[in-house]
């Protein structure tokens, strides 16, 4: 292999990987306000009045949890934090900065179709 | 754009850039977008010109960057309005009383001062909240225990500047009421500090509340006087054990005995909120069973019949559960002499045993207890009762507005309060979850409370008929001398009528603080129907 041919390889890895430990943090942030601000609504498990309402919503088509979710769309995740759905009030942007909602939609949509690939919505 | 009212575009927006200056430019909330999020979604108004909406919003961090909103705002004559976590759902959000208020969002102030494990307080800035307060005590295994209101979001600051309630012992539960020491900007952005924080290197600020000469504490909630930065709050000490019982009652007319001697717990301090029930009229808010909807067919039934009728039924009418908290010995004790007691008031009272649990909770018990209010624990499970459900599957309200009319602790203030509610809604064709077994409820230890939860919706036609239900029920309950304790900004106009007595001296007593200690009127106008002098003729 020639040696410019392994350089730039090396470099190709090199910021793949720089790119995913980046997006690796930001889903960690993500989980972490996640956690905060939604999964006292949408948690998995009994009680949760997010997780019940959209299990009445989609009646079994869809997992009532946010977090088991394959088919969230980025622009679902902002329209919902900052439009509110039914009882689900918006949020500010003192409670949920644009940058923790960033981290809070790259953590919903890390199950999702990436750009390109077919949705599969289950609907 | 909404403006502040009286106020020119060009000073509005000087205003903002000397905001931005005090605060920095990333905590002044001025584009549409932004300020939108200080809209109230359960608004009974929502996007009708009445909605009351923000024209912008700041967020200082400090208290001196509050002393300097409030300057500037002084300058400008901008009214201001304070919130503290804004989660003030059902009575208003974080949307201001007066239109083209500025809001000054409180919730960057979020440090925990203190928490004291042996006396048993805490102090708190606004932006605490009851969730942040409890994991800090939880992390920290601090022995106290919190009181907190069903939505765990709120804020000790917030919750208690409403008047806000929640469910443990009588002296806990009543927020303002266990609140000890208060700092406050006033409108001429002074600081104060309350009871004895007033006395310079003091170290019982939350140990004392009194302090010496008139308490002006009061003034500080459900109103507009002051923009608060600090709050004390009595907790209590982690009790080791919790345990529940009920007790059933077998007549309709044994709601009388049974609430007297729940009273006689609940007013010696040793029980948390007792939480009414009735087996034959279903629970909280359910229709009712179908005998008992045949019953109510020919109208409101007489006592006898009702007697009767529960006769027949051979179930109990009336429940209660009762919830100890204390050493182990004396809790069982407690239940033990509770059932004598009631055996004794009641014959056919009947028991049965509910749970023990020892506190605190371990974490890994937490997520599947039911009634983690009771047991201080902050959540937002309660959105479960509003939250789409299968029955409502295809059509959930958005939101809601909540009524509670302050009637006397006993049975025929109940019953009457029922029926009163009962007919207002039939007034109106409208379903009234209302029967002879409908329980109230006890937040505030010495006096009932009978709900009303009215739908609020993202739709004008039917708000329209909501808003019309909700003000008669205000109307109803008021003509038969019963005030609510807390209302929306939609309504507060009207509820501050009602308590009218004297020409509405107490009204008028408020607007001349109003008016010496806001001389420019920009704290909150309008607030529980306080109006600074220049704007008292646009009253609702
Ligand atoms: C399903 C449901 C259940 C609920 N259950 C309960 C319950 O059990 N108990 C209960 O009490 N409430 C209950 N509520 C009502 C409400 O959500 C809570 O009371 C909530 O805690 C109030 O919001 P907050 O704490 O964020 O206060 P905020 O919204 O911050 O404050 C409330 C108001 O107080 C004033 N204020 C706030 N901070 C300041 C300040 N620093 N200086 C001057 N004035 C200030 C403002 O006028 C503000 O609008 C419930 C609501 C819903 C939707
Ligand atoms: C007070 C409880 C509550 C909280 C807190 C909450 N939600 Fe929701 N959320 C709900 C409810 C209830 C619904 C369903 C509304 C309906 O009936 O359509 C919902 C719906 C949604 C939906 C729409 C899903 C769909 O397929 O329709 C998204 C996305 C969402 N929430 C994201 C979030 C995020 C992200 C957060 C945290 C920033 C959050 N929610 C916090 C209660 C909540």
């Amino acid at each position: 292999m020639n040696r410019v041919f392994r350089v730039v390889i090396a470099c190709v890895m090199l910021s793949a990987s720089a790119a995913y430990a980046q997006s690796d943090a930001t889903r960690q942030k993500g989980n972490e306000v996640f956690q905060y601000w939604c999964a006292t609504c949408h948690g998995r498990g009994a009680g949760m009045p997010g997780t019940i309402a959209l299990t009445a919503k989609y009646k079994g088509a869809l997992p009532g949890a946010l977090e088991d979710r394959t088919d969230l769309t980025p622009q679902a995740v902002r329209f919902v934090v900052r439009n509110g759905a039914a009882i689900m009030p918006f949020f500010r942007k003192t409670e949920v900065s644009d940058a923790d909602l960033d981290a809070i939609t790259e953590y919903l949509v890390r199950r999702s179709p990436q750009p390109g690939e077919r949705a599969n919505t289950g609907r | 754009m909404v403006l502040p009212p009286n106020v020119s575009e060009a000073d509005f927006s000087a205003a903002l850039g000397e905001f931005r200056s005090a605060v920095g430019a990333d905590w002044v909330f001025s584009s549409d977008a932004d300020v939108a999020l200080y809209r109230d979604s359960y608004s009974i108004y929502w996007g009708e010109p009445e909605e009351r909406v923000a024209s912008a919003a700041v967020a200082p961090a400090t208290v001196e960057e509050v002393q300097q909103v409030v300057r500037i705002a002084n300058k400008y004559r901008i009214p201001l309005y304070p919130i503290s976590t804004g989660r003030n759902l059902t009575y208003g959000g974080s949307a201001p009383t007066l239109r083209g208020s500025l809001v000054v969002d409180l919730k960057r102030m979020n440090r925990i001062l203190a928490v004291d494990e042996k006396r048993h307080f805490a102090l708190v800035e606004p932006g605490v909240s009851y969730f942040d307060l409890y994991n800090h005590i939880r992390e920290r295994n601090l022995e106290v225990m919190l009181d907190v209101p069903d939505p765990g979001w709120g804020s000790p600051v917030g919750n208690s500047l409403d008047h806000g309630v929640g469910y443990t012992t009588a002296p806990f539960r009543d927020h303002f009421g266990s609140h000890c020491g208060m700092e406050v900007v006033t409108a001429e952005g002074e600081i104060i500090r309350t009871g004895t924080g007033a006395v310079p290197n003091s170290d019982n600020w939350q140990d004392f509340h009194y302090g010496a000469g008139p308490t002006i504490d009061g003034l500080f909630a459900q109103s507009n006087f002051g923009i608060v930065t600090k709050m004390g709050f009595w907790l209590m000490p982690m009790p080791e054990a919790y345990l529940t019982g009920t007790v059933t009652v077998p007549r309709y007319q044994d709601f009388d005995p049974l609430i007297h001697e729940v009273s006689y717990w609940e007013d010696l301090g040793l029980i948390g909120m007792p939480d009414y029930g009735s087996p034959i009229g279903g629970g909280f808010f359910a229709p009712p069973p179908a005998a008992l909807a045949a019953l109510m067919a020919s109208g409101w039934p007489s006592i006898d019949a009702l007697e009767r009728f529960v006769g027949v039924e051979a179930r109990p009418a009336w429940s209660v559960r009762l919830h100890f908290y204390g050493p182990e010995e004396t809790v069982r004790a407690n239940w033990q002499a509770a059932k004598r007691r009631f055996s004794g008031a009641i014959p056919g009272a009947a028991f049965q045993d509910g749970e023990f649990l020892r506190l605190p909770i371990p974490p890994e018990q937490e997520p599947t207890l039911p009634d983690k209010p009771r047991l201080g624990i902050p959540s937002l499970e309660v959105f479960a009762m509003v939250a789409r459900n299968p029955s409502t599957a295809n059509d959930p309200a958005d939101g809601h507005a909540d009524f509670f009319a302050m009637i006397p602790r006993k049975a025929s203030a109940v019953w009457e309060a029922a029926r009163v509610m009962f007919e207002t809604y039939r007034e109106m064709d409208t379903p009234a979850p209302y029967n002879p077994f409908s329980t109230p409820i006890n937040y505030y230890s010495r006096c009932f409370i009978m709900a009303a939860v009215v739908p609020t919706w993202r739709d004008p036609a039917r708000n329209s008929r909501s808003r019309e239900l909700f003000a008669r029920i205000m109307d109803r309950c008021a003509e038969r001398g019963w005030g609510c304790y807390r209302t929306a900004p939609a309504f507060q106009d009207q509820l501050a009528r009602t308590y009218s007595f004297n020409n509405n001296a107490l009204l008028r007593f408020r607007e001349k603080l109003k008016d010496s200690i806001d001389p420019n009127g920009i704290l909150s106008p309008g607030r529980y129907g306080i109006w600074p002098a220049s704007m008292r003729n646009t009253r609702a």
